[in-house]
């Protein structure tokens, strides 16, 4: 394999065509993926299983929040615009985010009668975030250098949130046989939307020729081995190696979840977006 | 180097020195090893920062609090603040005088090494009779924790 040129920073990419469009389309993936998951994340504000819950999965969100935003200003310095624009004033069809982080917490609204559900909340941060642990450590030789520094500075910050989901998960598992079979539905519900999450979109090819990250094969691999290992060791059943959906987020195919979250979200961004926060 | 470059710059580390995290006021964010760099050319400073986590909601007040104060140095014509990822804030970043200040403000600093042991001793009275209530705490840096001994509560700083 020939070495691939190192991309020092926005300017570089910027001269080099194909691969600042195959760099957009990947930041765009990473970016729409924490971003909505850590909406999802903001909306049990108030409403986790205890008060300490409560602080830990805020900072759990406020903290993914800041890797978004720490995305989309890379984007908006090879060009893509502002940042803030990026997050609340594109249209649904334009996010790359994968289905499993756009799904809603369960039935009901925040406003009234949320019945949100933690079982399903635990399995999709928890293989998520092992997912996103996979990709950084993939993206620590990313040859844009800008990416992989700050997936090296992401991956400790990311353990601690792993550790969190772990510990819910294990207990959970381990727990009475309600808590058991509410683990289990939660992994059946979403191992359906499994399959885009490890997608990079119709740009895969050049993303990968371009060294930006390893190729979807070998990710989805790796995560695999890790999820087996802690299903297992939690007596929790596995569903089989994830298959594409019905929807592929990476494409721009989402659900009217996606839709609603997004009004909900940029709601007051958009009543005055040159408002000072 | 001339002696004005040179005097301008030693008067920018000590206006540094000045300016704290809004979240811990107790120490400056030199002390925290935030700050990774400082250049002056001319009248104009650069300063380079490194955030302690990526996403850290305190960084737009930082960076304002950076620009008043060294703003305000006589000579100083125009200031910018760049955040960097590289080299990363890690735990050894914090210096020793400011491990004291955040003991003495009631947060236990972490390892000097983020590999080593995290024990988890009370900021108040050394005991190690401890808990960690919460590994997440009211910032994404910091941690809850509890002395059994005397029974306060207190906050210590993720080792990274």
């Amino acid at each position: 394999m020939t070495e691939l040129q190192r991309v020092l920073d926005a300017n570089q990419a910027k001269e080099l065509e194909g691969f600042r469009d195959a760099l957009v389309e990947l930041l765009y993936q990473l970016a729409d993926d924490d971003f909505i998951l850590s909406y999802r994340g903001s909306e049990w504000l108030g409403l986790a299983p205890h008060i300490e819950e409560d602080v830990s999965f805020s900072s759990i969100s406020q903290d993914t929040m800041g890797h978004a935003v720490a995305f989309y200003e890379m984007l908006e310095s090879l060009g893509e615009g502002k940042a803030d624009d990026l997050a609340q004033l594109r249209q649904p069809e334009a996010f790359r985010n994968a289905i499993l982080v756009e799904r809603p917490n369960g039935s009901g609204h925040y406003m009234e009668k949320p019945q949100y559900d933690w079982a399903y909340t635990v399995v999709r941060f928890y293989l998520y975030e092992l997912f996103k642990q996979v990709r950084l450590e993939s993206l620590v030789h990313s040859t844009y250098v800008p990416l992989a520094q700050l997936a090296r500075k992401m991956m400790p910050e990311l353990h601690y949130h792993l550790i969190h989901w772990s510990v819910w998960l294990k207990q959970l598992a381990n727990s009475t046989d309600e808590a058991k079979s509410k683990m289990v539905n939660a992994l059946q519900k979403a191992w359906v939307d499994l399959g885009d999450l490890f997608d990079l979109g119709p740009q895969a090819d050049a993303i990968v020729q371009h060294g930006l990250i390893e190729g979807e094969e070998l990710l989805r691999e790796r995560w695999i081995h890790r999820v087996k290992q802690t299903l297992e060791v939690n007596r929790l059943p596995w569903f089989g190696k994830p298959v594409k959906g019905e929807y592929n987020g990476r494409a721009g195919k989402h659900t009217d979840d996606l839709v609603t979250a997004l009004q909900t979200l940029s709601e007051v961004y958009r009543l005055d977006p040159a408002a000072n926060w | 180097m001339t002696s004005f470059t040179h005097a301008l710059e030693s008067e920018v580390w000590k206006g540094l020195q000045e300016v704290s995290d809004p979240e811990i006021p107790s120490i400056s964010i030199v002390e925290m090893g935030m700050v990774n760099g400082v250049r002056v050319e001319d009248n104009h400073v650069s300063i380079e920062f490194t955030p302690t986590f990526v996403g850290c909601p305190a960084l737009k007040i930082i960076e304002k609090n950076i620009i008043d104060r060294i703003s305000a140095i006589p000579g100083v014509e125009s200031v910018d603040v760049q955040f960097v990822f590289e080299p990363r804030w890690t735990t050894d970043r914090i210096s020793e005088s400011g491990r004291e200040k955040l003991r003495k403000f009631g947060i236990l600093p972490p390892p000097k090494r983020a590999e080593d042991a995290w024990e988890i001793e009370c900021p108040y009275c050394n005991s190690k009779n401890t808990t960690l209530d919460n590994l997440f705490g009211p910032t994404a840096c910091r941690s809850i924790a509890y002395c059994r001994d005397c029974r306060n509560p207190f906050e210590a700083i993720k080792p990274i």
